[in-house]
């Protein structure tokens, strides 16, 4: 019994590790100008985690191997330095693994999420809802209208708040349900939640990132290839969080102003 | 012998009098009608973007649909207007007929439903996936329910008069309106802003106009016998 499960714990760990090393199921095509850092981090991560796994589990099927059938009880005292030793040594193998994939993921992650965006960066407002998306541009003027939360009004496609009837700077403000971007061109979002907490996430982008009720969370990134994916949510926010998604859709900088000029002449 | 015809008659008046009383039809009876417009500039009606719900978005490719907070028509006619008789209804019957609401193509069919007093309401998802309808109830109770694809249709009625808000919560944009009253005698402008409320025995009403975002008018009107009478009413539009 001791040999059958050492083969079976062996063979699961080797091939599991065969799926991830072979890429058969991986992340989806890189689109964005950071994407690249985030990729080798992963991939440095699942080497080194991979590595330990599979040598645990290795560790694991001799032992299994070796000492799963014995009938007489007696106490193996085999292993030098015995069994705390043997601890010790683990405990700090997979703590400093930890901490060094901690330092240099953070050194990853905050030269995208805490580096300041491009002076010249397209600003879009993300405005998440139970259980949908709203992208708004600032129009022709380059202004956004204020946003006022008690004005809200699905029922008027006034999924921000604004007050066109007061603040001119909001009439033009452009709102749709898909974000739209030109390629190669810096976006600069500014993410608000009207109700619970969502998460905004574009695997080809490489970006993930919660909104929090009654807080405005930047985020910014380049995309570097046209085409349109799927934006969802990765935060349970209620009954319909399963059908919460929007389209992200790159374009050619022409295209875009295009579509924008389109836009604006329908407010 | 003239004491028993007096009986006989004096019973037959007792019924027909009965019989009225209990929603018969009315002796005589008038009818209120007239038109709904606005004055000024309204909101547009914007299309609606569903790519959220590509099923939804296939089905409106070619004529998106508009919002219906303010549905305007020719001759500067409002639609989705209830009128109805608010003050000094007499001859109303209770409402027993099953209203149906059907949700369809992410859109709520109709606009805004009219019921009364516990009279029967479905509602039907006719969508390939799911919609939660959540009326915005405040003297009913609130409540939502998850009506997946092919599910039955919920069976349901309000027992108070209310101006009921209801939305999706999947689907934000769809938006409409359950308006319970104690009353009959209503009507639901269409296209052409147009309205008739008919069976009005003889009397004094209080006739009101509601729209949804312009909000409530009001006017008063005598029927004597089967006349007709016209009253229009003007809402102040604003395109904001």
């Amino acid at each position: 019994m001791g040999k059958l499960f050492a083969v079976v714990v062996a063979i699961i760990a080797l091939v599991s590790a065969a799926l991830f090393a072979s890429h058969i199921w991986w992340l989806p095509v890189d689109i964005s100008a950071h994407g690249h850092a985030i990729d080798r981090q992963l991939s440095e991560t699942m080497v080194t985690s991979g590595a330990l796994f599979v040598l645990s589990q290795l560790a694991l099927a001799v032992f299994a191997w070796r000492y799963g059938d014995r009938r007489d009880g007696r106490q193996v005292k085999t292993f030098p330095g015995g069994a705390t030793s043997m601890v010790v040594f683990a405990t700090v193998l997979v703590g400093a693994e930890i901490l060094a994939l901690t330092f240099v993921g953070s050194k990853v992650w905050a030269g995208i999420y805490q580096t300041p965006p491009d002076p010249n960066s397209l600003q879009i407002d993300v405005q998440s809802e139970q259980f949908a998306f709203y992208f708004r541009y600032p129009g022709p003027d380059g202004k956004f209208g204020a946003t006022h939360p008690e004005l809200i009004n699905e029922a008027s496609e006034n999924y921000f708040g604004l007050d066109p009837a007061n603040d001119i700077s909001a009439r033009d403000d452009i709102v749709v349900p898909t974000l739209t971007i030109p390629v190669n061109r810096p976006i600069s979002l500014n993410l608000r939640a009207k109700d619970v907490g969502h998460s905004f996430y574009v695997p080809e982008l490489r970006i993930q990132q919660d909104f929090v009720p009654g807080l405005a969370i930047p985020l910014h990134f380049t995309a570097t290839q046209t085409g349109k994916h799927e934006i969802v949510c990765t935060q349970l926010c209620g009954l319909g969080h399963y059908n919460m998604r929007a389209y992200v859709e790159v374009m050619s900088q022409e295209q875009f102003d295009q579509w924008l000029k389109d836009k604006a002449a329908q407010q | 012998m003239q004491t028993h015809y007096a009986w006989i008659i004096g019973t037959v008046v007792l019924v027909a009098s009965a019989v009225a009383a209990h929603g018969g039809p009315p002796a005589s009876a008038g009818t209120v009608s007239g038109k709904v417009t606005y004055t000024g500039t309204p909101p547009k009606m914007k299309p609606i973007d569903m790519a959220k719900e590509p099923n939804c978005a296939k089905e409106h490719a070619t004529a998106p649909v508009l919002t219906e907070n303010v549905v305007t028509g020719p001759g500067s006619s409002l639609r989705w207007v209830v009128v109805y008789i608010s003050a000094g209804d007499q001859g109303s019957t209770p409402g027993t007929e099953t209203v149906r609401l059907d949700q369809k193509a992410c859109q709520y069919i109709p606009h805004v439903l009219v019921v009364q007093p516990n009279q029967p309401l479905d509602i039907y998802n006719n969508d390939p996936h799911s919609h939660n309808i959540h009326p915005l109830a405040k003297v009913n109770p609130e409540w939502n329910r998850s009506q997946p694809a092919g599910a039955p249709p919920i069976h349901t009625k309000w027992e108070l008069p209310e101006f009921i808000p209801v939305k999706c919560n999947v689907h934000p944009w769809m938006h409409g309106w359950h308006v319970v009253l104690n009353t009959s005698h209503y009507a639901v402008t269409g296209e052409d802003g147009s309205f008739s409320l008919s069976g009005l025995p003889p009397g004094k009403y209080t006739v009101t106009a509601w729209q949804e975002q312009f909000g409530t008018q009001t006017q008063d009107v005598t029927i004597s016998g089967t006349e007709s009478k016209t009253v229009d009413f003007v809402f102040k539009a604003r395109p904001y």
